[in-house]
């Protein structure tokens, strides 16, 4: 495809819930069946309007959690406490309910599986999102492109895609998975629970196969045919040698932040990293 | 309008009370702002009228207490739609820091710590209509909510109430602000729904 | 206290108002020269206006505003944008 195709300004589409699905206790999976939607590239977003019958609107933008498919599209949506919007996505919508949406929304924070070089995922609580849709975005084009996530949440309790995940790093096609557990740990789990620090993050990108721990303490599948190369003197931490990484960061402000610095200081150069905030407001 | 989500409300409370048209009623205090929070200590805080003559009159933090000051309880409408009803505050009225200054303009532009500007007829400013207020709900105003002073006009959208107040210019002329010069009203009076540049 | 979001957020409004996404478009700021993406603003969206904001100096960068049938929007903070164009 030589051009990308000129959008037009962005309008609302009319949409049908599918498909609701509960992930965490606090976390749901809603499936949207838009006729007039022609996919996605993964990382971008949509926005969702809610209208009372009075006329009283309100929106909020909720990160495309699938791979891009024509005429569907799926969203994965915290609950937050003092939400207007998230308690009805989660609790209140049904399937058959009409849901407004626009999108997809987005430039920056993107990835193309047209693109072969590593990635380097870091994702804060339900920052996850967009990455999710970068990783199954991947294994729908059969893309071979080193995939490294680095998962940060308070406990396992509250980690999204936690079977997905395991059963893709299974494919041994070049995913890792890497959880960070703020608060709680599983049972078993060799480290007391901690934010993401530098030298977790250059214990956890130093490049050895296998993955050393999975959630629920499972032992680790037997080391995959090598498609990353133990990094030599020199180049940038976990992954093929000769290729730093793209890196793309989400999640709440201060994560992001944090977590940025951290790359930096470990030598990754702040033009490889892309970050998305969310935000305290919205929910 | 969209089509109706079924079962959604939002976070309304009751609607019996007497709103402005399109306000909804609030029970917390949303926090609004175009850019962080300025953070100033009452130690360098100082408030500055600026006539249009170019006199000047300013107040250090000490000065500014030692002023004679009201408690008061209004209702505050935003233009984002929420009205919060019955707030109290602790301030000192314009009409007492404007007693000083020998002036005939007709128009005030008011500025704050972090730059914010906003602008309003001087009569709107008189008669027991505004304050500088320095305490809200009994207690010291937050950083977050415009303290340690901030500029309070009820009768007007709550923009033009500027938080982090610095000072007000006197002008002959009237100059927009911040939001009036981005298509926000340049009067704003909730009770006549005046949002926007031609309502 | 971080309040702030990034340029994303305005991905959506501004493409109300634009055909194409200017999040991945590079700027530059009009105060103090930084360059960065349109997306790596620092953002402050609830006010009655979406504020954008360099993130090197605070400058703001653009304002937009959202009536029901009305935008106005300010892009004087920016100095140039440069956009990716699909190649001839």
């Amino acid at each position: 495809m030589a051009r990308a195709a000129v959008l037009g300004r962005l309008t609302w589409q009319d949409g049908t819930v599918r498909e609701i699905r509960r992930e965490t206790a606090a976390a749901a999976s809603i499936v949207i069946d838009l006729p007039d939607w022609s996919g996605h590239t993964a990382g971008q977003h949509v926005d969702v309007r809610l209208t009372a019958d009075d006329g009283y609107s309100a929106q909020r933008s909720y990160s495309i959690a699938s791979a891009p498919e024509p005429g569907r599209v799926e969203l994965t949506v915290q609950r937050l406490p003092d939400g207007e919007v998230s308690p009805y996505l989660t609790e209140t919508l049904q399937p058959g309910y009409p849901l407004e949406l626009r999108g997809p929304i987005g430039g920056w924070f993107v990835w193309d599986p047209a693109s072969s070089g590593p990635v380097l995922l870091v994702a804060g609580g339900s920052g996850i999102v967009p990455l999710m849709s970068m990783i199954r975005s991947r294994a729908a084009a059969g893309s071979q492109a080193p995939f490294q996530l680095l998962y940060s949440v308070r406990g396992p309790a509250d980690a999204l895609y936690a079977t997905e995940l395991s059963q893709r790093q299974r494919q041994a096609d070049g995913l890792r998975v890497d959880y960070v557990y703020t608060r709680t740990v599983p049972a078993g789990w060799p480290h007391p629970p901690g934010r993401l620090s530098a030298a977790v993050l250059a214990e956890l990108t130093r490049g050895d196969d296998p993955p050393l721990f999975s959630p629920g303490g499972l032992p680790p599948e037997p080391p995959a045919p090598d498609r990353r190369s133990a990094p030599s003197g020199g180049e940038p931490p976990g992954h093929r040698a000769g290729q730093a990484p793209a890196v793309f960061v989400c999640g709440p402000t201060g994560f992001v932040e944090a977590a940025a610095n951290l790359l930096i200081t470990a030598g990754h150069q702040a033009g490889a990293i892309k970050t998305e905030r969310f935000g305290p407001s919205g929910g | 309008m969209g089509i109706v989500s079924p079962g959604f409300h939002g976070r309304r409370g009751p609607a019996d009370q007497k709103l402005p048209p399109g306000q909804y009623l609030v029970t917390d205090f949303p926090v609004l702002s175009a850019g962080p929070t300025p953070r100033v200590d009452t130690g360098s805080w100082q408030f500055r009228i600026t006539t249009e003559t170019g006199q000047v009159h300013t107040w250090d933090w000490a000065a500014f207490r030692a002023l004679p000051d009201d408690e008061f309880t209004v209702d505050l409408h935003c233009v984002t739609k929420w009205s919060k009803l019955q707030t109290t505050w602790r301030g000192v009225s314009l009409d007492t820091l404007l007693a000083q200054a020998d002036t005939s303009a007709q128009f005030v532009l008011a500025h704050s710590y972090g730059g914010y500007t906003t602008n309003l007829p001087l009569p709107d400013l008189r008669d027991g209509q505004a304050w500088i207020a320095f305490e809200y709900d009994g207690k010291p105003l937050p950083a977050e909510h415009g303290g340690p002073a901030r500029l309070l006009v009820p009768h007007l959208y709550l923009w033009k109430s500027a938080k982090w107040v610095q000072g007000i210019d006197l002008m002959d002329r009237d100059q927009p602000g911040f939001w009036e010069s981005l298509g926000y009203h340049n009067y704003g009076d909730p009770w006549r729904e005046q949002r926007y540049w031609g309502d | 206290m971080q309040n702030y979001l990034d340029g994303n957020v305005l991905a959506g409004p501004l493409g109300e108002v634009f055909a194409v996404d200017v999040t991945s478009a590079m700027g530059q700021c009009a105060s103090c020269g930084a360059q960065a993406a349109v997306a790596q603003a620092h953002v402050y969206p609830d006010a009655p206006g979406a504020v954008a904001r360099c993130r090197a100096c605070g400058a703001v960068l653009l304002r937009l505003v959202r009536a029901g049938d009305r935008a106005w929007l300010d892009l004087r903070g920016i100095s140039c944008l440069e956009l990716q164009m699909p190649s001839e």
